[in-house]
C-alpha cells in the first residue's frame, strides 16, 4: 500500500485526472441510475465533445509554447459559412468543398502564423484580432442568415458510424457490432503489446520500474475500460464515424509530440526559447507551423459541427477556444509553457464533457454548468501550482 | 550567553530537506569590525545557512540558535531579520529596471506621510546613502541605464537605508569585471573602518576573499570545515594562501589547478576575417570592428578583456549570427569559407557553442539529462523523423560516463542539478553536435572549485583530440592558466596577441587599457 502511495505522490498530476474522470463518470452514473452508462449517451457524449477535443490536440501544441489560440471559436464560424456558401448556395461537390475549406484553414493558419512567428506579435494579440476578424468575415459570408441543409454526404461525418462489413451478431437480446469489437479488440492488443515492450526497454536501463504487481494491475485496467466502451458501442451502432476520426487524430498527434523531432522541438521551444534557438531550432518556423496545425485542427472541427448541426449559423463556435483552452490546463498543462501531453488534454476535454453531460442528466442548469467549469479550471491549475511548489522546495 | 566581543552567532544550526541534511551542527561567528567570508563548494550549504539567517527558513523550521547582538533571535520572515539589522544582498539583483535609483532604494520603505510619497525627501535621503559609498549618479536615474557594477552599489545604498549593521553578499562580484569588484571590496573596507558595518561575503573567487577577509568560514558537505583568522600586516597583507582555502574546501590538495596538457598543435582550424558587427541597440556605433581570429587544431585560445568589451558578442555573431546586425566578415574552416549565417548552419558547419548563462541559455531546465544531450542535434538519432528512444538513451549513458555528471538518471530535470554538473550537461549537447570549434564562454562561472578543476581537465582532453577551443574568461588566471594564445580585446577590436606561456595579468591589463 505505501508504495502505492508513493507511485502516486510522485505521478500525482498525471494519475489525478484519470482518476477524476473515472470518479465522475462513476459519481454520475449512480445520480443518473445507470442512464450515463447506456450507450447511447456514451455515444452522444463522444458526438457532443468531439469538436472541443479534437480543438484541445491542436491548443496543446499551443499551450506547450505557453501561448494560446483564441481564434479557434471564429474560425469554427467562419469555416463553416464558407462549408455553408460552397455546399448549400452553390452546390459544390461535397469532397471538393472540403478540400478547399481544408486548404482556407490552412491559409488562414498561416496568416496567423507569419504575424505571430516573423513580425513578433504576442499570440495572445494576433489571436484576438484574429478572433474579431474571423467572426466578422464569417458573418459577412452569411449575411446574418444560416445554410441549410447540407448534403447527405457531409451529415455522414458526423452522424454516420462505421460500417459492419460483417453484418453484426446477436447474442441473446442484443446485437452487436462486429467491426467494433474487433477494432476494439485490436486497439487493446497493441497497448497491452506496447506496454510489455515499454517495460522491458525500461529494464533494460534500470529506470524507475512500477513495481509487477501494480504495473499488470494499470494494464488490465486500462484493458478492462476499454473492452468495456468498445462493448457499450458495440451495442449501440458501433463506433461514430467522428470517434475514429478522433482517434486517429489523438492517437496521431500524441505520436508526434512524443516521438518525433519535431515534438521534441514544441517541448524544448516550450521550456526555455532562447535555449531552443541556440540549439540550433528554428523556432519561428516552429511557432509558424503550430499556428498553422491550429487553424488547420479548427477546420476539421468546424467541418465535424457543422455537420452536426446539419447547417451553418454565423454563431457558431461561440467560446469554443475557451472549452479547448481549458481542456488543456485541466488536463495538467502548465501555464509557463513546456509541459503537457495530447493525452492529458483528451482527459481534460472529456472531464469537461463528462461533466456537462452528466449535469445535464441530472437536471443541472446550464448557467450553473458554466460556473461549475470554471471551478474545475481554477481547482486544477491551483492544484498543479501547489504540488509543483511542493516539489520543488523538497529538491 | 554569547560574549559581547561577538556581532552575530550562529550556534549548532542544523536544518534537514526530506532525504538530505543541507546542514549539520554549523556554528558561525561574526564578530563586530570584520569582513566574514564564507567559502565552500556548490551545495555546501552557505546559502542555506544565509536563508535561515535571513528567516526564509523561519525559526523552529530548523535546529540550533541565532543571538545578534548578544540578543537571542527568532525570526519568522527577512523583515524581521532586516528590522534586527542584518541585509542580505543577492546574487541576482532585486532592483526593479524601470524605476530610478531613488525609487528602488525606498521600496518597501517609502518616505511617505499619510501614504504619499515625499519626493523631495526621498532624493535627499537617497543622495545621503549614495554619498556614503561614492556612488555619484543622479537619484532620479533609472537603474537599467547603470551597469552591473553601479546597480551592485545600489543595493549596498539600499541595504545602508535599511540601518544594516551586518551585509550578507552572495557572490556579489561574480558578475562584475575586475575594476568593478575592487572598488565593491573597498566599498565593504570602508563600510567597516568607517561605520563599522560587517559584512558576510560569500564568494567563489579566492584571491579577493584572500585579500580583503578578516576571517574564513569553510563549509564542506554541510558542515562547518574551520574558521581561519586572517592577519594582515604591512609586510604580509595576506597571510592566507589561495591553496590553504582549496584544500579546506574540497578536503585535498589541487596541486595543480590548471592541469598541464601536452598536445600537438596541428593546422589552422578556425579563421575569422574582419569581422565586423553592429550594435543593434545602437546601430552608430559598431559593436566588433575588424575582428581576426585563427585556432589551430587542438589549440586552446584565450579571449580576454572586460565586461562589454565583445567577446560574447563576437562567439555568439560567430554563432550563425545569434548577436548583432549588419554582420559583415569571412568564416573559414579548414581553409574553405563556410555559410554559418544561421544557427542551424553554424551547428552543421561543426561550430558549438556553450553560453555564458547556462541556465538562461545553455539548458532547458524543466527537461531532464537526456533530452538536453540530443537536443541540438536529434536527427543523429531519428529515423526520418522518429526519435530512436534506444539509441537515444545509450548516447546520454555515453555522455555522462565520459564527462563524469553526477545525476540519478539520465531521466534527472537539469534544473535539480548543481551548477557543476549542468555545465556538464551543456558540454554533452554540444560534444553531440560533433564540433571542431568549441566556443566556451565563461565555462566555470558560479562552478566550485573542484568541478572548475574537472572541466579543465574535459577542456584539455578536448583540445588533445584535436578540437579547436576559444575560451572566453574574466578570471585572468583562467585564460593564462588554460590558453596557448590570448586574444586581447577591447571595445569591440583585438588589442594585442600574446603567448600562453609567458603572459601576465599586468601585460593583459596594459594592453586592455592602453587601448
Amino acid at each position: 500500500m505505501s508504495v502505492l502511495i508513493e507511485i502516486l505522490k510522485k505521478n500525482v498530476r498525471q494519475y489525478m485526472m484519470v482518476i477524476a474522470l473515472a470518479v465522475a463518470m462513476v459519481a454520475f452514473g449512480l445520480l443518473t441510475d445507470g442512464i450515463f452508462f447506456r450507450p447511447v449517451n456514451l455515444t452522444n457524449l463522444v458526438l457532443q465533445n468531439s469538436y472541443v477535443l479534437i480543438l484541445a490536440v491542436g491548443m496543446l501544441l499551443c499551450t506547450l509554447t505557453g501561448n494560446i489560440d483564441l481564434s479557434v471559436g471564429s474560425m469554427v464560424a467562419f469555416i463553416g459559412a464558407l462549408c455553408g456558401v460552397m455546399m448549400v448556395d452553390l452546390q459544390w461537390n461535397p469532397y471538393l468543398a472540403m478540400l478547399i475549406a481544408l486548404l482556407c484553414g490552412a491559409l488562414i493558419g498561416m496568416w496567423q502564423g507569419f504575424w505571430i512567428a516573423f513580425v513578433n506579435v504576442p499570440p495572445f494579440i494576433a489571436t484576438l484580432a484574429g478572433m474579431l476578424i474571423f467572426r466578422g468575415l464569417g458573418q459577412v459570408i452569411m449575411k446574418g442568415q444560416t445554410k441549410a441543409p447540407f448534403p447527405e454526404e457531409f451529415q455522414l461525418i458526423s452522424s454516420g458510424y462505421i460500417p459492419d462489413p460483417f453484418g453484426g451478431i446477436t447474442i441473446g437480446a442484443l446485437n452487436f457490432h462486429v467491426f467494433t469489437l474487433l477494432i476494439g479488440f485490436l486497439i487493446v492488443v497493441l497497448i497491452v503489446f506496447g506496454e510489455i515492450q515499454k517495460r522491458k526497454k525500461q529494464k533494460q536501463y534500470a529506470f524507475d520500474l512500477l513495481p509487477p504487481g501494480i504495473w499488470l494491475a494499470k494494464v488490465v485496467f486500462i484493458a478492462a475500460v476499454l473492452i468495456a466502451f468498445t462493448v457499450v458501442f458495440a451495442i449501440y451502432k458501433g463506433f461514430p464515424n467522428v470517434f475514429i476520426l478522433l482517434g486517429v487524430l489523438v492517437i496521431g498527434y500524441q505520436f508526434v509530440a512524443s516521438k518525433t523531432v519535431q515534438g521534441r522541438h514544441i517541448y524544448a521551444l516550450g521550456g526555455n526559447r532562447k535555449a531552443a534557438e541556440l540549439s540550433g531550432i528554428k523556432v519561428k518556423w516552429v511557432m509558424f507551423w503550430i499556428y498553422t496545425n491550429m487553424a488547420v485542427l479548427a477546420t476539421v472541427a468546424a467541418m465535424v459541427f457543422t455537420a452536426r448541426l446539419n447547417s451553418a449559423t454565423p454563431k457558431a463556435g461561440q467560446n469554443f477556444e475557451m472549452d479547448a483552452i481549458a481542456a488543456c490546463y485541466v488536463g495538467g498543462s502548465a501555464v509557463s509553457g513546456g509541459v503537457g501531453t495530447v493525452i492529458g488534454a483528451v482527459v481534460g476535454g472529456l472531464f469537461i464533457g463528462v461533466l456537462n453531460n452528466g449535469m445535464s442528466i441530472i437536471g443541472v442548469s446550464t448557467d450553473w454548468q458554466q460556473a461549475i467549469k470554471g471551478f474545475v479550471l481554477l481547482a486544477a491549475v491551483a492544484f498543479d501550482l501547489y504540488s509543483k511548489s511542493r516539489s520543488s522546495k523538497v529538491a | 550567553m554569547p560574549n559581547n566581543s561577538v556581532l552575530l552567532s550562529m550556534k549548532h544550526i542544523t536544518k534537514s530537506f526530506p532525504g538530505v541534511k543541507a546542514l549539520d551542527d554549523v556554528s558561525l561567528d561574526v564578530k563586530p569590525h570584520e569582513i566574514h567570508a564564507l567559502v565552500g563548494e556548490n551545495g555546501a550549504g552557505k546559502s542555506t545557512l544565509m536563508k535561515v539567517l535571513s528567516g526564509v527558513y523561519p525559526y523552529g523550521n530548523y535546529d540550533g540558535d541565532i543571538f545578534f547582538e548578544g540578543k537571542h533571535c527568532k525570526f519568522s520572515s527577512i523583515r524581521q531579520s532586516e528590522h534586527a539589522g542584518i541585509v542580505i544582498i543577492h546574487q541576482e539583483l532585486a532592483l526593479s529596471p524601470y524605476l530610478s535609483i531613488a525609487e528602488n532604494m525606498f521600496i518597501g520603505d517609502e518616505r511617505a506621510k499619510f501614504n504619499i510619497i515625499n519626493w523631495d525627501r526621498t532624493r535627499e535621503d537617497a543622495v545621503k546613502y549614495m554619498k556614503r559609498i561614492g556612488l555619484h549618479e543622479n537619484p532620479n536615474t533609472p537603474v537599467n541605464k547603470l551597469g552591473v557594477g553601479k546597480q551592485q552599489m545600489v543595493e549596498i545604498a539600499k541595504a545602508l537605508a535599511k540601518h544594516a549593521k551586518l551585509l550578507i553578499l552572495d557572490e556579489p562580484t561574480s558578475a562584475l569585471n575586475e575594476k568593478d569588484s575592487e572598488h565593491l571590496l573597498e566599498i565593504l573596507k570602508e563600510l567597516r573602518d568607517k561605520d563599522n558595518i560587517s559584512s558576510v561575503l560569500i564568494s567563489h573567487k579566492l584571491n579577493e576573499v584572500a585579500a580583503v577577509a578578516d576571517s574564513i568560514t569553510i563549509l564542506r558537505d554541510g558542515k562547518t570545515i574551520e574558521t581561519l583568522d586572517v592577519e594582515r600586516t604591512q609586510d604580509t597583507p595576506v597571510s592566507i594562501s589561495e591553496e590553504r582555502i582549496i584544500k579546506g574546501m574540497v578536503g585535498r590538495e589541487i596541486t595543480d589547478m590548471f592541469p598541464k596538457r601536452n598536445t600537438t598543435i596541428g593546422d589552422i582550424l578556425f579563421e575569422v576575417k574582419d569581422w565586423t558587427v553592429q550594435n543593434p541597440d545602437n546601430p552608430e556605433r559598431n559593436k566588433l570592428d575588424g575582428v581576426n581570429i585563427t585556432v589551430r587544431a587542438g589549440e586552446v585560445v584565450g579571449l580576454a578583456g572586460l565586461v562589454g568589451a565583445g567577446r560574447t558578442e563576437f562567439a555568439m555573431s560567430v554563432f550563425g549570427r545569434a548577436y548583432g546586425e549588419n554582420i559583415t566578415g569571412q568564416t573559414f574552416i579548414e581553409g574553405k569559407e563556410v555559410d554559418i549565417s544561421s544557427i542551424p548552419k553554424a551547428i552543421a558547419n561543426g561550430i558549438a557553442y556553450v553560453p555564458e548563462d547556462r541556465k538562461e541559455l545553455g539548458l532547458v531546465m524543466i527537461q531532464n539529462v537526456k533530452e538536453n544531450t540530443t537536443i541540438a542535434k536529434l536527427k543523429k538519432i531519428a529515423n526520418l523523423t522518429v526519435i530512436n528512444e534506444h539509441e537515444e538513451n545509450v548516447v546520454a549513458e555515453e555522455y555522462c560516463k565520459r564527462l563524469n555528471t553526477k545525476t540519478p538518471s539520465i531521466l534527472q530535470k537539469t534544473g535539480n542539478l548543481s551548477g557543476g554538473n549542468q555545465q556538464k550537461v551543456v558540454l554533452s549537447k554540444w560534444l553531440f553536435t560533433d564540433p571542431k570549434v568549441l566556443i566556451l564562454d565563461e565555462p566555470t562561472r558560479g562552478i566550485d572549485v573542484g568541478t572548475k578543476h574537472e572541466i579543465y581537465t574535459i577542456i584539455n582532453s578536448l583540445a588533445k583530440q584535436g578540437y579547436a577551443c576559444i575560451l572566453i574568461s574574466s578570471e585572468m588566471p583562467e585564460i593564462i592558466g588554460m590558453s596557448d594564445r590570448i586574444y586581447v580585446m577591447s571595445e569591440g577590436k583585438i588589442t594585442a596577441e600574446l603567448s600562453g606561456k609567458t603572459a601576465t595579468q599586468e601585460d593583459i591589463m596594459r594592453n586592455i587599457l592602453n587601448n
